[in-house]
């Protein structure tokens, strides 16, 4: 097996190869972020001004229904399963994938999937407009025909999602070297492990609500209709059953990933490693018992509201357990700002301010102010940009060198972390004012007292978004020349990827290190 | 973990690609047969036809692998793994609708009817709706009686009374099920035997009893669309009811394809060893699964339904 990739296209379409795939799914998920990215320019300069300018009202509501899935379905979940496919067997071991052909369906299924869902954007009747959440009865009575396109896009990606699952499972599992204990694995594989186990629980749950949606739009059933003895309250049931595991299943990987970044710069071990395993579990754990925290308004039994505002604060504590082994990590450590560190070091602290506020509205009387309002977007934005992105952001900079053998320039890869910091900053702190002054979310227009800091909001956007336009560049020229990488990459990393040259070859261990 | 020296990665393959192809067609002709599209059938037909022809070759040439002893005992374990936890989704999926079931009867019916705090809702909104389970009348027709857009069934599925048990079809459905998965047990210990006829005829009598479920489960749904007025659409019974057995009678299909499948292997070409018989031992651990769905469903569809 010691030859190369094949020559030409088919390299791509056909490949069995771990990294080839991992790379199709980065690309793939840089594309979505960029469309992504494109509709949020559209609703941030709709909303640069009061009034309505730029686009219709109907039009608007496309835009932040279809950014919100464009970004968690298209952006994060497949950039994680692309550093997984690249990472995880370098990082065990393994020769490859445990199914590498099944690896390669997943992947293909995506194109299909999201060109189906932005399709419904030139669709009569408009692209889905009922948010990211899609609400009965708002998605089922009231919604637009390529609601069915919509729904059938969700069950593709569903499948995508648990093959990939299925897929790193059984890798972790089975293709470890020999000497590699689960207690020795790097963390990002054991963030991927629980990762991969939450969504094979949640993303039939999600398959099976759009399902109820689809029997009952185009076959009168009565899941979502109190007419009928249903209830549109199931819905939300249903759905954040799904939806808050799903909201860990893009922060965890990424936890996984800075956990990996921050010892190489604080030259010291990862701070509480087994402490950081089981804090890991049980935020999977208390995941699927929290999903009505998005509810607290939607009329819950007093009794209910009191065991998911409990339940959900206690999740602070498992995450205040990580926040503290990296601070530990850092502390008295020979640190050193390269840019994956710059990302990791403000991921720490600004993923610690969207926890904050996410605890502010677990408060569920709290919660009956804030809810849908700014405040609530500024929450899951501080979570999921410094969060999600950054990590992801820093893991293409730490890693990078090792996929092409080339030194990325730093002097870009800095330009571009304090764009990105400053704008992500300038578009999202705004929002927490604003959302606590009682401005709701998803609207085209909104009240004068409100200019202000939406203006300097929509200014931010463009130049986060300015930022990723650096990064792309920076990650052309390096793939493409650049200083020759060191297999080590950085000083004295830790983990079994280093120990491959760079560029890491098409093939590596196809005999099983020894892992002492 | 393992120290086995070669893994099989499989060269370059254009199986996923169609396959991905194909799967794509067949929601696409889907969704705009939905829609009213008069393509859609047609994208729906040759996407599913494609979508089938892939997966024949896909497995072929996964047995071929096999066959010519590729596999070495850690790729098998990866089988197995996969194969777990594709039912541990299917698991998933059935509870969304459990819990669906579960919602409504406990909460949302209540509610309706005038219950607690949030029975607000029935003086409101649905003055007159009556909370029962099977709901036979609809909040709709509490309200607006014969214009009702949406009515309840005219009979339900519920388990009546004691005597009847032997004239109960589901009664009967449960009996087929249960020992097809001793019959499937059966056809496994006589292969780890190497008694191949034993094999072949308990995998045929479990095929059998499969398919006789399926003809029993198709009786049941005639009553109920012929005679019963019990539809997909009176109300949130018929849905829960419909939905859920449904989407078991679906894969108990999909079970009986598998094992028929296992079946003709070992029958015409003498498939599978005491050792290894991987394919044959997923399709029984999915039938067994099917099994137990049903055992959830017997309990809270049919007798506490
Ligand atoms: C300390 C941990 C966290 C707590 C206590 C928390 C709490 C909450 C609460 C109570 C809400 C509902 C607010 C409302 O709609 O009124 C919410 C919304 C949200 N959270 Fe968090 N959260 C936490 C961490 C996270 C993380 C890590 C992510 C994702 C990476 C996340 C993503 C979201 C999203 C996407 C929403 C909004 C969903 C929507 O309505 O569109 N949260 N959070
Ligand atoms: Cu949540």
């Amino acid at each position: 097996m010691a030859h190369g990739p094949a020559k030409g296209i088919t390299r791509w379409l056909f490949t069995t190869n771990h990294k080839d795939i991992g790379t199709m799914y980065l690309w793939f998920s840089f594309a979505m972020f960029l469309l992504g990215g494109v509709f949020a320019l559209v609703i941030r300069a709709e909303l640069f001004e009061p009034g309505l300018q730029l686009v219709e009202p109907a039009f608007f509501n496309q835009m932040t229904t279809m950014h919100g899935l464009v970004m968690v379905f298209g952006a994060v979940m497949p950039a994680f399963v692309g550093l997984a496919n690249w990472m995880i067997p370098m990082m065990i071991g393994a020769p490859d994938m445990a199914l590498p052909r099944m690896n390669n369906w997943s992947f293909w299924i995506l194109p299909f999937a999201f060109a189906m869902l932005a399709s419904t954007l030139l669709m009569e009747g408009g692209a889905p407009n009922f948010g990211w959440t899609f609400y009965a009865p708002l998605s089922t009575t009231y919604a637009p025909p390529s609601v069915t396109f919509f729904i059938f896009a969700i069950h593709i990606m569903g499948a995508s999602s648990i093959m990939g699952a299925i897929n790193i499972i059984a890798t972790i599992l089975n293709m470890r070297a020999p000497g590699m204990t689960l207690m020795k694995m790097p963390l990002f594989v054991w963030t991927w492990l629980i990762t991969a186990y939450l969504l094979i629980a949640v993303m039939p749950v999600l398959a099976g609500v759009v399902t109820m949606m689809l029997m009952d739009i185009h076959f009168n059933t009565s899941f979502f209709d109190a007419a009928g003895g249903g209830d549109p309250v199931l819905f939300q049931h249903v759905f954040w059953f799904f939806g808050h595991p799903e909201v860990y299943i893009m922060i965890l990987p990424a936890f996984g990933v800075v956990s990996q970044i921050i010892p190489t710069f604080a030259r010291k071990p990862l701070f509480g490693y087994a402490s950081m395993v089981y804090a890991t579990s049980s935020i999977a754990f208390l995941s699927f018992i929290v999903w009505a925290h998005h509810m607290f308004t939607v009329g819950m039994p007093v009794a209910g509201e009191l065991f998911f505002m409990y339940a959900t604060m206690l999740i602070a504590v498992p995450t205040g357990v990580k926040v503290f082994n990296w601070i530990t990590t850092m502390f008295r450590g020979s640190m050193t700002f390269e840019t994956p560190m710059l990302f990791s070091v403000a991921f720490v602290i600004l993923f610690t301010i969207g926890g904050f506020s996410g605890l502010m509205l677990a408060i569920a009387p709290a919660d009956f102010q804030y809810h849908d309002t700014y405040f609530v977007v500024a929450h899951f934005h501080y979570v999921l940009v410094p969060g999600a992105i950054f990590s992801i952001t820093a893991a293409v900079y730490y890693w990078l060198p090792k996929w092409c053998g080339n030194m990325y320039n730093e002097t870009m890869g800095k330009t571009h972390f304090w764009m990105a910091f400053l704008g992500l900053n300038l578009t999202f702190f705004p929002m927490h004012f604003v959302g606590l002054a009682g401005m709701p979310r998803r609207i085209p227009d909104y009240a004068l007292q409100f200019a202000d800091f939406n203006m300097i909001a929509s200014m931010g956007a463009f130049l986060f978004g300015a930022a990723q336009i650096l990064f792309l560049f920076n990650v052309i020229a390096t793939i493409r020349g650049g200083k020759k990488a060191t297999d080590e990459v950085w000083e004295n990393p830790e983990g079994l990827e280093w120990t491959v040259p760079s560029p890491a070859p098409y093939h590596t261990f196809s005999v099983p290190p020894e892992v002492k | 973990m393992s120290s086995e020296g070669s893994y099989y990665v499989p060269e370059q393959s254009k199986l996923p690609i169609v396959a991905s192809l194909g799967l794509f067609l067949t929601v696409f002709g889907a969704a705009n047969w939905l829609n009213g599209d008069s393509k859609g059938p047609t994208i729906l037909f040759c996407g599913g036809l494609l979508f089938a022809f892939v997966l024949w070759q896909w497995f072929s040439a996964v047995i071929t692998e096999n066959i010519n002893g590729m596999n070495s005992p850690q790729l098998k374990r990866s089988y197995v793994w996969g194969m777990g936890w594709f039912i541990f989704s299917e698991v998933m999926f059935f509870a969304a609708f459990f819990g669906a079931l579960f919602y409504v009867r406990t909460f949302a019916i209540p509610w309706l009817g005038g219950e607690g705090d949030k029975g607000i809702t029935n003086e409101i909104l649905w003055n007159g709706f009556q909370s029962e389970w099977p709901v036979m009348t609809t909040p709709d027709m509490a309200v607006n009686g014969d214009a009702a857009k949406v009515s309840g069934p005219g009979q339900s599925m519920s388990f009546a009374n004691v005597d009847s048990l032997w004239s109960w079809l589901p009664f009967w459905n449960t009996v087929v099920l249960m020992t097809s998965s001793v019959t499937v047990h059966f056809a496994h210990t006589a292969l780890k035997n190497d008694n191949r006829k034993g094999f072949n005829l308990w995998l045929g009598l479990t095929v059998a009893l499969g398919i006789f479920f399926l003809i029993l489960q198709a009786e049941e749904y005639y009553e109920a669309y012929a005679h019963m007025g019990l539809t997909l659409d009176s109300g949130i019974y018929g849905t829960t009811f419909f939905m859920l057995t449904g989407f078991h009678g679906a894969h108990v299909t999909l079970g009986t394809f598998m094992l028929l499948v296992m079946f003709l292997r070992s029958l015409l070409k003498g498939h599978f060893k005491h050792d290894d018989c991987f394919g044959f031992e997923s399709a029984s651990w999915y039938w067994h699964f099917v099994d137990v769905v049903w055992v959830g469903l017997f309990i809270f569809v049919y007798i506490l339904g």
